[in-house]
């Protein structure tokens, strides 16, 4: 099907995915349902072990789905042998971003090398990738000075946007990006959820999955709640603040550390909890 | 569920060594040095804490916010010490403490939590053992009344089966529970001050809230004095009554927590609050607020 048809870039439909074999099968996806469009960027909210990261390994061919279908710029993949997996990622449609650009960065290989590798790949000759990777470095910040550098030389926040550059080097349509600002500092976590928002207005469609609401609230068009390998809520981001349906969600609002009053106090809290352990 | 004001009154009540008003941890004027690069590395910070009152620090890692927690412990790093100013604990000079008298004090007065629990308990004797064994050492219990207690204190801390957790070791509990076992640890001797250092930083945001309600429920009902250390001044500003900016070793700002968040003087402080305003859940929460204090300038 050609891509112009699905104005989808990632259609997620009634997907399963589970872990172990025989007794200690656990299911880490339950149906799970999420589209997201051109240029639109979706905050994937839950906790560790709500099956957010599952999803995007799944998404990336990582782990095989049990049921339920994937379909990448218009292309069914569920289904799809490791080699076919292997070309549809060289063509660099979908990137990703680790929380520790530490391991997605190669120790021991330049920043240069790093940032070209996946156009050699493809095929593309050395001199017309570094041209390419130039301008990338002006879109995350960073002076071209840092190429000749390695990884360990890199300040984390600076390691950060090189791993985000390196996405950007294929024009993927979709960059899954996960807990990419957890471990920054604070004027890292600005810098990049600047650079986050400029990707955004160039129509590049990005999943910021995150345990923190608070972490993709100033970013997300979009938010998608998981719990326990649920989609449970999902909703225009000022619609699941603001007046979040699922007992989850309304835990992980009142939760989330705000400077003022919080969404919500010590007993609505504690009301929540309990009423959780019913779901 | 038991909850903390079901939990029996220890032999001795908290805040007996110290009266309402006492000063219990009182840090004046204090400066580290560094041996190492013979540089100063905390250039003064002073604060106050008494029964009942929290005292937040906030500031990027190597601001010098673990140092001034580890001075006030005696715990700081060999080639590290306090170079100026004073710290008292319940009215005794910590300078002139020996070895016994801090044993004496850690825990029974003063105990802290840190932010990666599983490197402060033993992987290989049961949880549950090694708060009974604090409790033994600091209060003269049987083993069977500090079994009892430890109990008491994994049901306090919200621990939804406390005999298992008792018998479990550190590898099969999560990370939220790890910290709950240490916070039991940590107010097992019932401490006059607690030292929260990023002690939720580790855990999603569901259970960082637990453990922080945990903490203002002590803080409370027994008049606990929290000193919490975070690189996120909301976590801050939601338990703390006072709260200490720091950046690159020096105390850029110092107020009671409204102030600070509506009239922050200090550049820092107002990128802190921007941050939040801009990209957290204040955009759609509190933007009256923000209005207000006229920070949703780039809005």
């Amino acid at each position: 099907m050609p891509a112009e048809a699905n104005p989808a870039v990632l259609q997620i439909s009634d997907l399963d995915v589970y872990y172990g074999a025989r007794r200690r099968r656990r299911q880490a996806l339950d149906g799970v349902s999420l589209q997201v469009s051109r240029g639109e960027t979706v905050g994937l909210i839950g906790e560790t072990g709500s099956g957010k990261s599952t999803l995007a390994r799944t998404v990336l061919g990582l782990v095989p789905a049990a049921a339920g279908h994937i379909r990448i710029d218009g292309e069914a993949v569920a289904g799809y042998s490791r080699r076919q997996w292997r070309t549809l990622r060289r063509r660099g449609v979908i990137q990703y971003v680790f929380q520790d650009p530490l391991r997605s960065l190669d120790p021991d290989v330049t920043i240069e090398d790093s940032l070209i590798e996946p156009l050699l790949i493809q095929g593309v000759g050395r001199t017309e990738a570094l041209r390419r990777v130039r301008p990338l470095l002006q879109r995350v910040h960073l002076d071209t000075e840092l190429l000749a550098r390695l990884p360990g030389e890199l300040s984390g926040g600076q390691r950060q946007r090189i791993a985000v550059a390196r996405a950007l080097v294929t024009e993927p349509e979709l960059v899954i990006l996960d807990e990419p600002v957890s471990a920054l500092d604070s004027a890292n976590r600005v810098e990049v959820l600047e650079i986050l928002k400029q990707l955004r207005a160039a129509g590049v469609a990005l999943v910021f999955i995150s345990h923190d609401l608070g972490s993709v609230a100033g970013i997300a068009d979009r938010v998608a709640v998981m719990y326990q390998g649920r989609l449970v809520e999902t909703g225009p981001t000022r619609q699941v603040i603001t007046a979040p349906q699922h007992v989850y969600t309304r835990l992980l609002v009142g939760s989330a550390p705000t400077l003022h009053s919080a969404a919500a106090d010590r007993a609505e809290r504690a009301a929540l909890r309990a009423a959780l352990q019913h779901v | 569920m038991t909850t903390l004001s079901e939990l029996e009154a220890p032999q001795r009540t908290p805040v007996s060594d110290a009266a309402p008003d006492q000063v219990v941890l009182a840090v004046r004027g204090v400066h580290i040095h560094d041996h190492v690069s013979d540089r100063e590395i905390v250039h003064g910070i002073s604060f106050e804490l008494t029964p009942g009152k929290a005292v937040g620090i906030v500031g990027e890692s190597g601001s010098g916010k673990t140092l001034t927690c580890r001075a006030a412990l005696g715990i700081l790093p060999e080639h590290f010490a306090v170079s100026g100013g004073s710290i008292d604990i319940v009215g005794h000079d910590i300078a002139e403490l020996s070895p016994a008298q801090w044993t004496e004090l850690r825990g029974s007065t003063i105990s802290a939590v840190f932010q990666d629990p599983a490197s402060y308990l033993n992987p290989s004797i049961r949880v549950g053992a090694q708060i009974a064994e604090v409790i033994r050492v600091k209060t003269g219990a049987t083993r069977r009344q500090a079994r009892h207690r430890a109990l008491e204190l994994l049901a306090a801390v919200q621990l939804r089966n406390p005999a298992l957790v008792y018998a479990q070791f550190t590898y099969e509990l999560s990370g939220g529970m790890l910290q709950r076992v240490l916070i039991a640890a940590a107010i097992a001797a019932d401490p006059t001050v607690v030292i929260a250092d990023e002690a939720t930083t580790a855990l999603d945001v569901t259970v960082q809230a637990e453990i922080l309600d945990l903490l203002a429920d002590l803080q409370e009902r027994t008049g606990l004095a929290l000193l919490v250390v975070s690189h996120d001044l909301a976590v801050v500003a939601q338990l703390c009554d006072e709260v200490l900016v720091m950046r690159e070793g020096q105390v850029v700002e110092q107020g009671t927590t409204a102030e600070v968040l509506h009239h922050p003087q200090h550049e820092y402080t107002r990128m802190l609050i921007a941050e939040h305003e801009q990209y957290g859940l204040e955009r759609y929460l509190h933007s009256e607020l923000s209005a207000e204090v006229g920070l949703n300038r780039a809005g």
